[in-house]
């Protein structure tokens, strides 16, 4: 007779380790001082949360448009906002024109779309990503001017809100980027007044203040040009903006050059490839991926930074949300406004950052711990 | 650095050279060649200048902007407000940046001599004074003492502040922001018990206060402020303009001419007004500008008085009575020298 | 491929020598300078002019004449007739004093944070992430603006003042504490002090000694605590209590007497802390997870205790990956306080490159002062933060 085991079947697991309960006891109450951390995290959020949502939400109000319909209610007044809406996103910008802000940003959607689809193929995106870079701040440029093709000019005084905003920070990321990569190659090169004036000038924009840098660019400049000479006021802020930033740039994309074999270099010499190729093909492209992170955290600071402009006169977002709270009609809604401002901001910059997580996941092609 | 960017700096520095050769010259040349005139004015101040939802520019000091851009371009609209801060402004005309500086400013030494500035006259006769909340129950700049103040950063208002009190031995904290919208704001908070500036100005910022009645400005008046339209140093030809546009809206005033009937005192037989108006001799031709440009300030902008009436005076939400700004022939001290 | 291999055979001749590397590096570099040092010329050449064109004064004689106006906060003794120069030293001080509080208030955050983000308490590691994402995703300006414009303005007018004990009183002036006033016998008190500071530096000598030796622990920590209390108080107390509170209290329009916190300070520094705090958090939980698992098991494994393994075993490991990006955020919270223009606070840039340039007109001098402090500044962290690096480098066998 032979006997076969016959294994027991599983016992199922204790009850308290799965499902909802074994979720709360590993995740929230693991060990005494957990507890007490549960306990005071709820109890916080118990009193601070009712009272927000009740603000933000429930006992808000969302239509009419006079200050009047917000008396009734307790809770934020949002009319302050939609009165204020078109002012926010287009400042002074004319109102039979903003057509042409919306096809600016309609048109940015359409171009950069194809480039977020993985199934586009890699050269197209390249040439789409090359024409957006060199045509589309022209087309942009040309649209929201005007003064060409019949449009009506609008000066750049009258660009405002989230427009100015955009304007700013696009331009300044586009520019720094490859402004800071020539210097973080300056930086390493080896020729030592190239290598020194990097430096400086590295140094130099990363040590001062940005406000103290716009305040000169506004108001002092023409100080050290010529008589007479002068360059359009948002011109000067965006240069401001740029070369601060591109310091801060250079100083990312050095650590990624560091970071990059020395054997990487002499490979590319030995295949016979000069300065330009060895860099523009073999170290750059490694060193810009390992970097990325960085580089997209200069730029949500450089976004962030755009709101500086205010001190300046410049009617950003920042800047004509906080002038409108002291809009003699609609005092005491300071909150409301700088709480859209500040989600408005935070949506932008969330965005990039996470869009920077997945883009470091996607090009991570190296070994995988 | 490389090869590239030697290029393109080395493409900028002659670029920024040949610019510079091609502009050099006085400022009126700059302006016309320009096509408009760069005007400072304040960053929202009711009645002086305040520029609407629209951005478009309101009250006396825009109004001499205007005057001053009808004078040069025969048109009161070429011209382009420059919205600055009290901080930057004497910065922004020192440098360059306007043309000139048309917002609520006072004439003093140092501002004439070693700041290298000019000033060109008087639009506005002001002193300093106190804008208090009624419920503090104060009467008089002497009760002060101990008191908060907001006060507008980099103005004489600020000089004038610490010297009345160290005069008076009385003591108090001073905030000093960079708008004045935020000292209005502060003041409505009640951050500080009292609000100080220009008279003109805290009945401005007094109609920029949700609740205007509960505010009172107190009777002392501390300082001489003569405001002024400004310019640099060193350019004669610019200053003539500039002080002949104020003067020209002042005799307008004193001769009776107005936006609405200088067409019809072309027609005049008074010598006097006949040169004014361009209509006899080349006065106007003097200046570089065209003979009638008196004229068309007055028909486009209008006299003084007009234009007080309709920036701070009764047609205006200030309503701030002439006072010292009346014609000198009404017991004021608007004065013109004559056009002759 | 063949024409390359022959062409290699054969001796290149030389190449001309525009295209030799080291002519073409001597001459871009020659060319660099004579552009940079020729624009410099002409920046100079042109302010020259400009100046004396408009007949602006220049030089830095203005730091010697009296400032004749006032300052909400002076660390020291200031008043309308003092001279520009000693606005210059308030102005500089206002900075530093916000700037190193808010260094040690977002560090100590910043590590709260950061450790709260590892935690495997699920709801508190949520709690972290959401602050870092909110805080560090929204402009300062904006944040800094919030506090004062909307959170500090609710507070109460003086005369209802939210009081503790009589002795604390928060308001919309500000939050007004008890100021010591030392009497004379105070001095015993700090030399009991330095007397205790000495004691525990020899005290630490000999235990460390003697562990080495015997293997021996010495209860060092608390016994640092209790000389550190310990001997000051029994100072203050046998030299008769020689500190008295000088409490705050409403007279006229204000409260007068003791300290006072300003809101404008206060909201720069709560920004500035919260602000940076978040990135500061990222740092830390960055710098903890780069020490490798494997580090606290072998700890583990060889009896440390888990309080043991944090101080000797991970800290001094993640600490290295900490403090570079640390430095930097401290260079930049310090750059960043110069926001407090916006605000009112009397810092460097609103109080010197503002209210001075303003009434002397001289802006170049005022800016460029104002840079020169804060290049300083930074360049002396990056110098320290370079030494630092040196000595922390991983010695590589």
């Amino acid at each position: 007779m032979s006997a076969t085991h016959v294994p027991h079947p599983d016992l199922p697991p204790p009850s308290s380790t799965i499902g909802a309960l074994g979720w709360l006891r590993r995740n929230l109450f693991s060990s005494p001082l957990n507890v007490a951390l549960t306990v005071l995290a709820v109890y916080l959020l118990a009193i601070s949360l009712p009272p927000m949502l009740r603000w933000a939400l429930f006992d808000a109000t969302w239509s009419g448009d006079s200050r009047e319909a917000c008396t009734a209610n307790s809770g934020a007044c949002w009319i302050f906002i939609k009165v204020h809406f078109g002012q926010f996103m287009y400042g002074f910008y004319p109102e039979a024109q903003r057509w042409r802000v919306d096809a600016v940003v309609l048109l940015l959607i359409i171009g950069a779309a194809p480039l977020f689809i993985s199934s586009v193929s890699n050269p197209l995106k390249v040439r789409l990503g090359l024409g957006l870079l060199l045509l589309y701040p022209l087309l942009a440029f040309m649209l929201l001017h005007g003064g060409l093709f019949g449009l009506t000019p609008v000066d750049t005084r009258q660009w405002g809100g989230l427009l100015l905003t955009l304007v700013i920070a696009g331009v300044g990321m586009t520019a720094a980027l490859p402004l800071g990569v020539l210097l973080a190659l300056g930086r390493r090169s080896k020729m030592p007044a190239i290598q020194t004036l990097c430096v400086t000038f590295i140094e130099f924009w990363r040590g001062v203040p940005l406000i103290t840098v716009l305040f000169m660019s506004s108001v002092m400049l023409p100080l050290f040009l010529p008589t007479g000479m002068n360059f359009d006021k948002l011109l000067r802020a965006l240069i401001g903006v740029t070369l601060f930033q591109a310091a801060y740039m250079a100083e990312v994309v050095r650590g990624g050059l560091q970071a990059i074999p020395k054997g990487q270099v002499e490979a590319a010499a030995a295949l016979g490839l000069g300065y330009w190729k060895t860099m523009a093909l073999i170290v750059l492209p490694q060193a810009l991926k390992l970097v990325i992170p960085g580089i997209v955290n200069t730029f949500i600071a450089l976004f962030k930074d755009t709101s500086l402009v205010l001190i300046i006169g410049l009617f950003d977002l920042m800047n004509i949300v906080h002038s409108a709270t002291t809009n003699p009609a609609w005092l005491g809604f300071s909150t409301e406004g700088y709480v859209f401002a500040a989600a408005v901001y935070w949506l932008f910059c969330f965005s990039m950052s996470h869009y920077s997580q997945s883009l470091e996941k996607r090009l991570h092609t190296g070994h995988k711990r | 650095m490389n090869r590239r960017n030697t290029l393109a700096f080395s493409l900028t520095a002659t670029l920024l050279l040949a610019a510079g050769t091609a502009q050099a010259g006085n400022t009126l040349n700059a302006v016309k060649e320009r096509g408009y005139v760069k005007c400072g004015v304040s960053d929202g101040l009711p009645g002086f200048s305040y520029a609407d939802a629209k951005g478009n520019y309101s009250g006396i000091d825009a109004d001499v902007c205007r005057a001053i851009a009808a004078a040069v371009f025969g048109d009161a609209t070429k011209l382009k407000f420059t919205p600055l801060t009290a901080k930057e402004r004497l910065t922004a005309l020192q440098s360059g940046e306007i043309d000139v500086l048309s917002r609520n400013t006072t004439w003093t030494s140092s501002r004439d001599s070693a700041q290298g500035l000019n000033f060109t006259g008087v639009t506005y006769y002001d002193g300093q004074g106190f804008l208090v909340n009624k419920k503090l129950g104060v009467k008089g700049a002497k009760e002060l003492d101990g008191a908060t103040v907001c006060v507008q950063a980099g103005t004489t208002t600020e000089l004038n502040l610490s010297d009345y009190f160290r005069a008076n031995k009385m003591k108090f904290t001073p905030i000093s922001y960079d708008k004045s919208d935020e000292s209005a704001k502060s003041l409505e908070a009640g951050r500080c018990d009292v609000l100080t500036s220009d008279q003109s100005q805290l009945y401005a910022q007094r109609i920029k206060l949700a609740k205007p009645d509960d505010y009172v400005v107190l009777p002392e008046v501390i300082s001489k402020e003569p405001l002024g339209p400004v310019v640099r140093h060193g350019d004669d030809e610019w200053f003539d303009i500039v002080r002949w546009t104020l003067f020209a809206m002042v005799n307008a005033e004193e001769m009776g001419i107005t936006s609405k009937n200088v067409d019809e005192m072309k027609k005049s037989t008074n010598p006097d007004i006949k040169r004014m108006l361009g209509v006899e001799g080349d006065k106007g031709k003097d200046f570089g500008l065209a003979n009638d440009w008196m004229a068309v300030v007055i028909k486009q902008v209008g006299n003084y008085g007009e234009v007080f009436e309709r920036t701070v005076g009764k047609g205006s939400d200030l309503k701030i009575a002439r006072g010292q700004n009346a014609l000198w022939t009404q017991g004021g001290l608007q004065y013109a020298p004559p056009v002759r | 491929m063949a024409d390359r291999a022959e062409q290699q055979i054969t001796l290149p001749a030389k190449p001309p020598f525009w295209n030799d590397p080291k002519t073409r590096a001597i001459a871009f570099q020659v060319i660099a300078l004579v552009l940079t040092v020729g624009f410099g010329l002409y920046i100079f050449d042109n302010t020259q002019t400009n100046l004396r064109r408009l007949g602006i004064a220049s030089g830095f004689d203005f730091l010697g004449s009296p400032s004749g106006f006032d300052i909400i906060q002076t660390l020291i003794p200031y008043s309308a007739s003092s001279s520009y120069g000693q606005v210059f030293w308030v102005a500089l001080l206002n900075t530093l004093l916000v700037a190193l509080l808010g260094v040690i208030l977002a560090t100590l955050l910043g590590f709260v944070i950061g450790v709260a983000r590892l935690s495997k308490n699920w709801l508190i590691a949520k709690l972290a992430l959401l602050y870092i994402e909110i805080f560090r995703n929204i402009p300062l300006l904006l944040q800094i603006f919030f506090w004062y414009f909307a959170v500090l303005r609710a507070m109460p007018a003086p005369r209802q003042s939210l009081s503790l004990g009589d002795a604390i009183f928060l308001n919309i002036r500000g939050l007004y504490l008890p100021a010591p006033e030392f009497k004379t016998g105070f001095g015993w008190v700090l030399a009991a002090l330095a007397v205790a500071l000495g004691l525990i530096f020899a005290i630490a000598r000999w235990a460390r000694r003697r562990q080495m030796a015997t293997g021996q622990p010495f209860p060092m920590l608390a016994t640092a605590l209790a000389l550190l209390l310990g001997l000051p108080l029994l100072a203050f107390v046998l030299a008769g209590a020689p500190l008295h509170w000088q409490l705050p209290e409403l007279r006229g329009f204000n409260f007068q007497g003791g300290w006072v916190v300003i809101p404008e300070m206060a909201s720069l520094l709560l920004a500035l802390t919260v602000y940076t705090a978040a990135f500061i958090a990222e740092i830390v939980r960055a710098g903890i997870q780069a020490v490798s698992h494997g580090q606290t098991e072998a700890s583990f494994s060889l009896g440390l205790n888990t309080g043991l393994t944090l101080r000797l075993i991970i800290l001094p490991q993640a600490l290295r990956v900490i403090i570079p990006p640390l430095t930097n955020q401290y260079l930049n919270l310090t750059k960043n306080s110069s926001l407090a223009a916006a605000i009112g606070y009397p810092d460097l840039v609103a109080t010197f490159a503002g209210t001075t340039l303003n009434q002397t007109g001289q802006a170049i001098e005022c800016i460029a002062i104002t840079m020169a402090v804060y290049l300083s500044i930074s360049l002396l962290i990056s110098l320290l933060m370079n030494i630092y690096n040196r000595r922390m480098a991983l010695v590589e066998r």
